[in-house]
């Protein structure tokens, strides 16, 4: 480049960004289900999905380092994970974080989400990242990143990193980061404060009016949907009480006779327990692709305690187990689907008598 | 209801108001690195947790720690 020609405005754009990037275990391509008990670990550079995000930057910032941790060491453990990633972020001095894309899967939405916090709570740097809007990091974090919305599946790998990556442009010139149509993210939830032309009363009359005529109006305030539940009354007399068992780890009778899905459940099972009294790797088997399956498999009652339940009742600590338990796959299930199958199965366990559900999930 | 969960957020975050974390994401009762005899114990445990936490009354989402 020519010195004398560069001005302090070209200079001030020169600054490379310093950019970390959080992977999980496989998309730091050390392996699938089978390390995501892994912990924490540092890689200098890109790793997997870095290299088409060095990509998209080209000289508006580089990826100086990718952390690679684990989704189940993330998921069991996320206040001591989160602290032990900061520490090797903060080693590199960066400018911001790149976490994921996570799409839609739940345990890395988690882990990319709680990085975030940390991020932002002990560097206050900014931080982007992609997920699908019903990935629970999304509600559980969304305060402390970027999210940038993305489909639910890797599949959308390309369209999420240039999408992300241009966000991080804009950060890297300082530009003014707009709202969340504008620049693709999800709603962080935040408020800020400005002054409008037209004072409020005027502008919530306006509002008020179309509605009473039944026109078209557009909310400045859409509320917040709190996915809070009614508090049930507590059991009285367990030891006459008819408890069900129900699960999302996809325990079903060996060889899924219904085929329920390994991912995105389309369904839901209802199996008998009639004369079973534990569940063995000759009776029973996970249908669940989002975890490593082999010790389900080797004994189901990790997922589905009919053991031990079984056990209570020849005891009388609970009255009765009911015979039926209900099992679905959690690992992708949308929500829409999964509240239609609650709804449905709690009907029916209301109307056989049921008291009380142990709910399970991996 | 109780929820025997390992990722307590996402429990917390879908409104369950009991919950009882579990050991591990592939073995929520149970671990494979114990024991038979010892395993099957600490699923006793876990089950009589969460059985103690549907008898017991709650004002919030609780989750039952030991």
């Amino acid at each position: 480049m020519n010195r004398a020609q560069s001005t302090s405005a070209d200079q001030r754009s020169l600054k490379k960004l310093r950019v970390v990037h959080y992977l999980n275990q496989f998309f730091g391509q050390v392996g699938g289900e089978e390390k995501a008990g892994m912990g924490p670990e540092i890689r200098e550079g890109v790793v997997g999905p870095g290299m088409a995000f060095a990509k998209q930057l080209g000289e508006a910032g580089e990826i100086v380092a990718t952390v690679i941790c684990g989704d189940n060491y993330f998921g069991e453990q996320v206040d001591e994970a989160g602290a032990e990633v900061l520490k090797l972020i903060q080693k590199y001095k960066p400018d911001l974080v790149i976490a994921g894309p996570a799409f839609n899967a739940g345990r890395y939405g988690v882990a990319c989400g709680a990085v975030a916090q940390r991020v932002t709570e002990a560097l206050d740097l900014p931080v982007v990242t992609g997920m699908y809007p019903e990935n629970p990091g999304v509600e559980i974090y969304r305060r402390f990143a970027y999210i940038i919305e993305t489909g639910n599946s890797a599949a959308a790998m390309r369209t999420a990193v240039p999408a992300m990556a241009a966000l991080v442009k804009k950060i890297a010139a300082g530009v003014a980061i707009g709202g969340p149509e504008e620049e693709g993210y999800i709603p962080k939830g935040i408020r800020k404060n400005f002054f409008h032309q037209e004072r409020g009363a005027r502008r919530a009359v306006r509002i008020l009016t179309k509605k009473l005529k039944g026109e078209e109006f557009v909310t400045e305030y859409p509320m917040p949907d709190f996915d809070r539940v009614d508090i049930a009354e507590p059991l009285s007399k367990v030891e006459d009480a008819t408890i069900a068992l129900v699960t999302s780890g996809g325990i079903v009778p060996r060889g899924n006779p219904d085929r329920i899905e390994s991912s995105s459940a389309s369904k839901y099972g209802r199996y008998s327990l009639k004369g079973v009294e534990d569940l063995t790797a000759e009776t029973h088997e996970t249908a669940h692709g989002g975890y490593d399956p082999v010790y389900a498999n080797d004994d189901p009652d990790r997922v589905l305690p009919v053991d031990v339940l079984r056990e209570m009742e020849k005891e009388g600590a609970i009255g009765r187990l009911h015979p039926y338990y209900y099992s679905t796959v959690g690992n992708g299930t949308s929500v829409a689907n999964a509240k239609k199958y609650a709804s449905e199965i709690a009907a029916e366990l209301v109307n056989e008598g049921v008291q009380a559900v142990i709910l399970t999930s991996t | 209801m109780v929820h025997v969960a390992t990722v307590v957020p996402i429990s917390e975050t879908v409104g369950a108001n009991k919950i009882v974390p579990a050991v591990a994401i592939p073995y929520p009762l149970g671990n494979p690195d114990m024991p038979p005899d010892e395993e099957q114990r600490l699923r006793r445990r876990l089950v009589e947790k969460s059985v103690k936490a549907l008898t017991t009354a709650v004002e919030e989402q609780t989750v039952f720690d030991s």
